[in-house]
């Protein structure tokens, strides 16, 4: 058997160990995640899936537990192979659109050339042809964040960690964010770690759901999604939809 | 841009007219002519009391922009410092700076050090103030995004932290452009030799009005133009292009 391209187990995270204010955010998870997979993560606020991204980013250290990414093809390097989108887009604002796609090619100092060039694609990839030298502000939110995922993907990360990305956009952005997503995803090969407070949004996006529960905070289940890519949102309807939504409903014991 | 220059021409045309026909003495109100006539009376020395009194200004206000920022970058750079001296630095801001004139004198001795002096104290908080609070306006979030991608503190601070503080800076800049002028002429008034305030009060002495009433638009003239260019120079750094 390979190594799977993510292999958490048994992690814990302890703000602040040993003193007053000590706090078990997370207390025990474990999930595998093969390299390629869009694999949403559902849970009620405060239950540690912010915590849980930043440790697979390595901006956290985990207090307990294995990580290991990397199985499967090539090293995995945590400072060269992570991309990130938020809630907000954090755009520059004083940057175009194009030098804000470009900015972890800066940091990386990748060859200028081949980055732009990158950066246009990925601008045409999110659908944002043409808006290039436009300021973040002549951007709408949808726009905003679509620049942000263009960022996310200009050094060519093998993972992208998505923190409710579309969790300050209107519904109807929202859903066709969704969709573009699904698109972006599709054409680009990315692993994706979807983190998201919208069950219905978790399940159209994910081949897999993670539902993680609060106090403590662990992984109660990892839901498979049988539902075919392209996924679209007439699949909604559909009623293997609705059971796969209960089902995330009933773990988060809001039935 | 005709209205407001309209308006400003329409104060000076009332104020002849009211200095001509107001029945008004001269030495409560002197017209505009009679205001610039006096800029030919070679005993003002205008060259020489304006250059001065320029050079304390911008020398202040330079002075308090370059060590402003360069503590405002020394408290972002290390927390340690920020705690300790910040406070500090917040009571000394309760000190009146103008009650520290004459204190100041008796350091440096009258003249332009001294006057640099008092323009710099009273200008400087407000840049260290606004440069730290620029500075210290990155979100966390922003910070998680840079460090995914290997960049270094330079670089942060470099590509995202300076230029986000850039209008802080300026904002805190036009406060203290305005400052420092207040600050010069207070110092001009307590003890010099030279200087449009020091004119000031020469001229007092014999009741010429029109003198005075030509070192205010003088000295007003000196604090346009800082203001203009720490304006002009915002525009260039900060508000061209669609950004801020
Ligand atoms: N640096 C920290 N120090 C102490 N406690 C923290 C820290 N970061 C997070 N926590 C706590 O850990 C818990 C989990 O936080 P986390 O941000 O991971 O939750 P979340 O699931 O992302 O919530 P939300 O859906 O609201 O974003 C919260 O109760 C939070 O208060
Ligand atoms: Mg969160």
């Amino acid at each position: 058997m390979t190594k799977p391209f993510i292999h958490v187990s048994n992690l814990r995270k302890v703000f602040n160990p040993g003193k007053a204010n000590e706090y078990l955010a997370l207390s025990d998870v474990s999930l595998d995640i093969e390299e390629g997979e869009l694999i949403s993560i559902v849970g009620p606020s405060g239950c540690g899936k912010s915590t849980l991204l930043m440790i697979v980013a390595g901006l956290l250290e985990a207090s307990g537990g294995t990580l290991e990414i990397g199985g499967g093809a090539g090293a995995f390097d945590p400072h060269r192979h992570v991309g990130m989108v938020f809630q907000q887009a954090l755009l520059l604002k004083w940057r175009t659109v194009l030098d804000n796609v470009l900015l972890p090619a800066e940091f990386l100092r990748l060859p200028r050339r081949e980055a732009r060039e990158r950066a246009r694609d990925l601008l045409n990839l999110v659908g944002l042809e043409g808006q290039e030298t436009k300021y973040p502000k002549q951007l709408s939110g949808g726009q905003q964040q679509r620049v942000a995922i263009a960022r996310s993907l200009v050094h060519d990360p093998r993972l992208v960690l998505m923190d409710e990305p579309f969790g300050a956009l209107d519904a109807l952005t929202r859903e066709k964010m969704n969709l573009e997503l699904l698109r972006i995803w599709e054409q680009s090969g990315k692993t994706i770690l979807f983190v998201t407070h919208g069950i219905s949004e978790a399940v159209l996006l994910g081949s897999r759901i993670a539902v993680m529960t609060a106090g403590p905070a662990r992984l109660a289940r990892k839901i498979d999604v049988d539902l075919p890519y392209p996924r679209r949102l007439d699949m909604k309807t559909h009623e293997n939809f609705g059971a796969y939504t209960r089902e995330v409903y009933g773990l988060l014991g809001m039935e | 841009m005709a209205g407001p220059i309209l308006l400003h021409l329409l104060v000076v045309l009332i104020w002849q007219l009211v200095a001509d026909y107001g029945g008004l003495p001269t030495y409560i109100l002197p017209s505009p002519t009679e205001t610039l006539a006096t800029l030919f009376e070679p005993r003002n020395r205008w060259i020489e009391n304006t250059g001065i009194t320029a050079l304390e200004i911008f020398g202040g206000f330079l002075l308090a922009v370059g060590i402003g920022v360069t503590i405002a970058l020394l408290f972002s750079w290390s927390r340690l410092t920020l705690v300790l001296f910040m406070p500090l630095l917040v009571s000394l801001n309760m000190i009146p700076k103008v009650a520290l004139g004459p204190l100041i004198i008796v350091w440096f001795g009258y003249g332009v050090v001294t006057n640099m002096a008092i323009a710099f104290a009273i200008c400087f908080f407000p840049i260290v103030i606004t440069t730290a609070r620029g500075l210290s306006e990155i979100e966390p979030e922003m910070l998680y995004l840079a460090r995914t991608v290997n960049a270094s503190k330079w670089q942060i601070f470099l590509k995202i932290q300076f230029p986000g503080a850039l209008p802080y800076i300026f904002s805190g800049m036009k406060v203290s452009a305005v400052l420092a002028v207040a600050g010069a002429i207070v110092g001009e008034f307590i003890g010099s030799e030279k200087g449009l305030g020091y004119l000031m009060l020469q001229v007092q002495i014999n009741l010429d009005t029109a003198t005075m009433f030509m070192a205010v638009l003088m000295i007003t003239l000196i604090g346009v133009v800082l203001y203009g260019a720490v304006a002009l120079l915002e525009w260039l750094l900060v508000k061209r292009g669609g950004a801020a």
